[in-house]
């Protein structure tokens, strides 16, 4: 049961995860990834709407007949999207003002209805909560990487107006990882964010064939010890 | 032939409910969020007054004194807005919503304050979508350039010096961007031409929009 669960998160985080295995959400993602703030806030309206049209969508699905089920899909994450714009227009106003168009544009998102139809109309509604949850972690997770990697080649700046989203004690947040830097455009601009995720995903297959160099490993060290006794 | 009836019949009513269902909550949703919306438009429009004219020089409700005209903006039918501040009911200083197409890429929307013998007391950037490193110097958080036009006015510099240096003018224009300060300063002439010529009509009570403000 526990390994269910596990499964989920790891699936949701890294295995399966939806910027950097299944190349979901990629507009989004190239296009606010220009900040580390910029790239948290988009990816935690993300997430809020994946964990609410999961659960939700997890709820219906036994009232919901077949034929019916992807424009009630819609529906819910429509719906969900429209609230989270509002709630954010109203408290989190400056990054609202920032992320713009992009908040509306969560519901086309294909992650979204790809988790949907993919998870959540199959499964209880613990594991599609559990399931929206890391998914939306995850491509937060790649915003946030991706977001720090431009920030830091492109302006030579981390956290910059994190008071946007942190409040007004967050203004001192900025960490000048580079002084005196007069920044490289190529990496704000749109071309520096497919650059960017080409190199995290570049890395991050990297990392993966390590893992799996090493796990073989440990079985023969054993083997090889007790032959040289 | 029944039971296919029966089917889409109660997969339509299905949808119509959760029509309904996701209609209710976003309205709930917007009636709950709306005044605080509103709000901060209100004081988002506040501050970037602020920044233009000191709170001091007027003590009229600003954001809610306008006036729209159509005939400010160049290229643009689009109605401008104009913000009157007056002065135990002087009028004071307008500032006006400047839209300029000229700049690098798409349009560059300033606020433009005048006193009322023609000086500025501030221009500030608030849209544009210039190039990130280059052309958004006019950004007051990236520059100081745009602060050049404090104190400004239509004889000072005088008319040939309206312009950037690069086509011997007075303002400095920007490292690697001569397109972007041209199209603020030509835009910044126009709106103190417009001024000079309409001054009367401005501040004319007549055709305020009490209404107007967003």
């Amino acid at each position: 049961m526990f390994s269910e669960y596990s499964k989920i998160v790891k699936d949701g985080l890294w295995l399966n995860n939806q910027a950097f295995v299944a190349l979901l959400g990629l507009c989004p993602l190239l296009a606010v990834s220009n900040t580390v703030i910029n790239g948290l806030g988009l990816g935690l309206a993300t997430t809020m709407t994946l964990v609410f049209s999961n659960t939700i969508i997890s709820l219906i699905r036994n009232f919901v007949p077949d034929e019916v089920r992807l424009p009630v899909f819609v529906l819910v994450i429509a719906s969900v999207v429209t609230m989270i714009e509002l709630a954010m227009n109203a408290w989190f106003f400056g990054l609202y003002k920032i992320l713009g168009i992009f908040i509306p544009l969560i519901v086309t998102n294909c992650s979204i209805i790809g988790r949907a139809e993919a998870y959540a109309s199959k499964q209880r509604a613990d594991k599609a909560f559990l399931d929206g949850l890391s998914m939306g972690l995850g491509f937060t997770f790649a915003l946030v990487t991706l977001g720090s990697l431009r920030e830091v080649i492109g302006s030579g700046t981390l956290f910059t107006k994190a008071e946007l989203m942190f409040g007004e004690a967050a203004t001192t947040w900025q960490i000048d990882v580079i002084t005196d830097y007069s920044g490289m455009l190529l990496a704000i601009l749109p071309p520096g964010a497919f650059i960017g995720l080409g190199l995290l995903i570049a890395l991050k297959n990297i990392i993966d064939t390590k893992i799996k160099q090493r796990k073989p490993a440990h079985i023969q060290i054993p083997i090889q010890a007790a032959q040289e006794q | 032939m029944n039971s296919i009836i029966k089917n889409t019949f109660s997969a339509a009513t299905i949808l119509g409910i959760f029509s309904l269902l996701g209609l209710g909550l976003t309205s709930f949703t917007f009636h709950k969020t709306e005044t605080k919306i509103q709000e901060n438009e209100r004081l988002a429009l506040l501050t970037n007054l602020k920044a233009v004219i000191p709170e001091s020089l007027y003590d009229n409700d600003i954001v809610n004194d306008t006036l729209e005209v159509t005939d400010l903006n160049q290229d643009s039918t689009k109605p401008a807005v104009i913000y009157r501040a007056r002065k135990k009911g002087e009028p004071v200083a307008a500032i006006m919503t400047v839209v300029t197409p000229f700049g690098y890429s798409g349009n560059i929307t300033l606020l433009v304050a005048v006193k009322t013998d023609g000086t500025l007391t501030g221009v500030r950037t608030i849209a544009h979508r210039e190039t990130p490193g280059l052309g958004d110097k006019i950004e007051i958080e990236r520059s100081d350039w745009i602060s050049s036009f404090d104190g400004k006015s239509l004889d000072n510099p005088s008319d040939t010096q309206w312009a950037v240096k690069r086509d011997s003018g007075y303002f400095d224009q920007l490292t690697g961007a001569t397109i972007t300060p041209r199209a603020v300063v030509g835009a910044v002439k126009n709106a103190l031409l417009y001024f000079k010529h309409n001054q009367a009509r401005i501040f004319s009570t007549t055709e305020s929009t009490p209404e107007g403000g967003n």
